[in-house]
Order: structure tokens, then sequence, then C-alpha cells
């Protein structure tokens, strides 16, 4: 299951981030280690909106800081 | 900044977007041969418009000036200045050194901007996503992040301004990069316009003003300046950007340079929101503003040899600009050629004035004229030699580039042969 949540939080940020599928590892930091600045952000917390059919709100998505972070997050909330 | 010298500006650099080709000598070569860049919109369903054709660019791709991300942030129009900021500059050879980098503005001419992301994130909203529109959308709309971006990647941290003047912005953005460095201190400017709108609203938008051409079935033939079957103006797209410099830091580097500029002026027809006035008096300000400034460098309105026109194709501007000619030159109005390249690359709005002022640049370069196109049976109101059909040999010591746009904004640009002033 969280493999499977893994590979489309993948495809999510390799489409929104524009980086390469070999460079997003679960403890790939966000922003040091994808380059993501803060409008990146915005643009993939609405591509996982999307994917995942959930509501990341402003606090959550402060939380999520690296791949893992969000497969974590909507592990717990996806329906 | 020296003061005691009166400051000069060459033109080093050149790039170019445009319908008729990327690069400056494909461009200039087809402009050159006579060959437009008008055909079928194919970058949008057109059917259900009156208009379905335009000057599309055909042969760009951004990732020879961008990488996938940046590509993938930015509007087409920001794209297309970005891509010919980097060919002028390398055009050039300028480098951007960091003590270069404060004395080197940006100012670029944009009318309309982000429209098709405009129109995009509008449909989102209207689907009721609000909590969907892009972080991008902001960035991708404003008309100044053309500047922005090329400041960005460029890395030039002087003076970073927009001219939103509608068809005027190119020429205003040349004007204003040209006193940036003649009076203001400024050691190059990189300069010129950028526009990229062949969507739906802005065709259906130009329509509604019956400015556009609707010769849908032969678009080869349907911008066709100081023609008596004239219907309108062809949409184009594109990008023009000159790098200027201060004449003696060029000269120093034994740098190339095409032209000098010579003079600039500008003016407000104070008239119409949309219509010229009907006796180009607004225009006549303009060029006879720039004749002004010129004339200290000692330029005389018979040293004008050739004028790169407005030209738009439509009823009321061709005749306007031709009075508008006649007023200012007097006698010596039918001896000026006088032709429009917007007979080829149709009308790039807001770029208009940065690819007519590279071409001015070229003309003078080669010694050879651009002809306008489509030219078959003058307009009986359109009397002047306005190069019909074929480039015409002929060596130029000093040539005008004019714009005019909506708001009744005027702007002309006079250049000269390097080392003839």
């Amino acid at each position: 299951m969280s493999d499977d949540i893994f590979e489309r939080v993948k495809k999510v940020v390799v489409d929104q981030l524009t980086v390469e599928p070999s460079e997003v590892l679960p403890e790939s930091s966000l922003q040091d280690d994808l380059q993501a600045d803060s409008l990146d952000l915005v643009e993939l917390m609405i591509g996982m909106e999307e994917e995942f059919d959930v509501k990341i709100d402003d606090e959550a998505a402060q939380s999520i800081k690296t791949v893992q972070d969000a497969v974590d997050f909507i592990s717990r909330n996806a329906s | 900044m020296r003061t005691d010298v009166p400051r000069r500006c060459a033109v080093t650099g050149i790039g170019l977007v445009t319908p008729v080709g990327t690069g400056l000598e494909k461009a200039w070569g087809n402009i050159v041969a006579g060959r437009g860049g008008v055909g079928p919109v194919t970058c949008f369903d057109a059917s259900g418009l009156k208009t379905r054709i335009a000057a599309e660019v055909k042969d760009f791709d951004p990732l020879d000036y961008m990488d996938r991300k940046t590509d993938k942030r930015l509007a087409t129009f920001i794209k297309y200045a970005v891509a010919a900021s980097r060919m002028a500059v390398a055009d050039a050879g300028l480098e951007i050194t960091n003590d270069l980098a404060p004395l080197c503005a940006c100012s670029m001419g944009c009318g309309l901007g982000g429209l098709k992301m405009m129109e995009d994130s509008h449909s989102v909203i209207m689907e009721g996503r609000a909590d969907r529109i892009s972080p991008f959308f902001i960035p991708m709309m404003i008309g100044n992040m053309s500047a922005g971006q090329v400041a960005i990647e460029l890395g030039l941290t002087g003076p970073n301004y927009l001219c939103a003047t509608a068809c005027a912005a190119g020429t205003h953005a040349i004007g204003l990069g040209f006193e940036l460095v003649r009076d203001h201190g400024m050691e190059a400017a990189v300069c010129g316009g950028t526009e990229s709108v062949i969507t739906p609203l802005a065709i259906a938008g130009f329509n509604a003003i019956k400015a556009l051409s609707t010769r849908n079935d032969d678009p080869g033939r349907a911008s066709r300046p100081f023609d008596r079957d004239r219907d309108g103006f062809v949409v184009g797209e594109g990008a023009g950007i000159l790098v200027l410099e201060e004449w003696s830091r060029a000269k120093a580097r034994g740098a190339r340079i095409y032209a000098e500029i010579l003079g600039y002026g500008a003016s407000c027809d104070a008239f119409h929101i949309t219509a010229p006035r009907d006796d180009g008096g607004g225009a006549a300000l303009s060029m006879a503003a720039a004749l002004r400034d010129a004339s200290a460098r000692g330029i005389r309105p018979s040293d004008i040899g050739y004028i790169n026109a407005h030209g738009t194709s439509t009823d009321l501007n061709d005749q306007m600009e031709t009075l508008a000619v006649k007023t200012v030159f007097g006698d010596l109005a039918t001896g000026i050629p006088v032709s429009s390249t917007k007979s080829m690359t149709g009308h790039l709005l807001g770029a208009a004035g940065g690819v007519e002022a590279a071409f001015t640049a070229l003309a003078i370069r080669d010694g050879i004229l651009p002809p306008t196109v489509n030219l078959e049976n003058p307009d009986p109101a359109c009397d002047l030699d306005y190069v019909p059909n074929v480039a015409r040999k002929k060596a130029l010591r000093a040539a005008m580039s004019n714009s005019f746009g909506f708001g009744g904004t005027n702007g002309s640009v006079i250049l000269g042969a390097p080392d003839a002033w």
C-alpha cells in the first residue's frame, strides 16, 4: 500500500518539480535536495491533492518536508 | 560617468524570435527575400472566430535557451524574451561581469502579458476550483516578468522596467534603454519587446474592435500594408531584443557595432482610446521629437534614408502614418523609402518595435531596404515609396523606426550607420 503511494507521490514530484525519477528517494528533502522553492511547493501540494483527492491545509503543507512526509500524510488521510 | 564628452549609444547585439524565423540571420534572410510567416492558427481551435489566421512562431524550442524546470515556470512571452536576450548578449559578445552588472539596465516592452495563463486559470476558477489556481499564475501573467526573468538569467542588476504601452511598447523600451545609457550613466541595456497572445480572447477582442484581417482563405496575402484592399492586421508573436552599449566602451572592447542610436521621441495623440488621429498629428509629433533629439548629433530630416513604418495594414493606421510622414518631412517625404515588415511578420504588438528596430539596424548594416509585400494596388491615400514587394539596395546613413499604440501612444527611434556621425 505505502509502496504504491510512494510511487504515485514520486510521479507527482517528478512532474511538478521537473526532477529525474532517480533523484526522488523517501528521504529526499523537497527544498534542499529537490530544489523546490515556495511556489513549487504550492504547486506540488495542489498536484498531490488532485492525485489523492485529499485536502492539504497550510499547516499540513508546512509539515511536509520530505517525500516520506508526503507519503505518511497521504497514508493517514487519503480515503 | 564622464560628463565632459557627450555619451553615445551603440547597438552591439541583436536577438530575434519571429514568425519568419528564430535567430537573426534566418529571420532577416526571410525578410529580405519577402517571405512571410502568416498562416492558419494552429495553437488552438480557432474555428469559432471571425479571424482564423495568425503569424505564429514555428521553429522555437525553449530548451535551447533554458532548462526544463525554468521552461515549465514561464509563460511563452517570457520565454521569447529570455531566448532573444540570450541571443543578443551572445551576439554582442558582452560579458556581464560583477562590476558591469549594476550598470546593465533591462527594459522590455509588452502589450498584453500572459493572456493565455489568464484564460486557462479563469476556466479553473469558473469550475469552482479557486484552490487549484497555480502559484505561477501571477508570475506568468504580469508583463514585467519578461524583464525580471531576463535579469535573472543574465544577472543584470541595473534598472529593470516594462513598458506596457500596447503596440508602441517595443520602441518605447528601446528608447528608454537608449536614454538610460546616454543620459543616466548605464553602461549597457538589454532592451526590446516581446509578445505571445495568439489566444481566443485576444483574437476575439481585436475582432470586436474590427482591427484584424479576416482574409482566412488567403493568409499569405492578409497582411498588406498601404494596399487598397487591406482589411486589418494579422496578430503575430515573438521577441526582438537589442544590446545597447555606451559607445566608447563598445569601441574599447572592439565590439562589432551594427548601428548607433541617434535619437528617440515619443508623443500622445490625446484623442481616442483605439483610433489614431486621422491627420496623423500624434505620430508626426513623435517623429519630429526623435528628429529634434537626433539634431544634437547633426542629423537633419534629409539624412533619413529609410523609415520602417508602423504600417499595420489597418485602414486608419496606414493613411494617417502616410500623412504624418508628409507633415514631418514635407517635400522630402516622397523621396524617402517607407516599408512595413509587418507585411511579412504580422503585427507583433508589444514586440513589434523591438523586431523592427532590429530590422532597421540590419538594413543599415547591409544597405538593403526590406520590402512591403502584398502591395498590389496602392491605396490612393497612401502615395509614398513603400518599397513594394521586392527588397532594394540603398546605403543608409540614418533610418527611423515608428510604433504607435492604443491609447494614442507613439514612439520613434532613429538609428545611424556606425561612425557616420
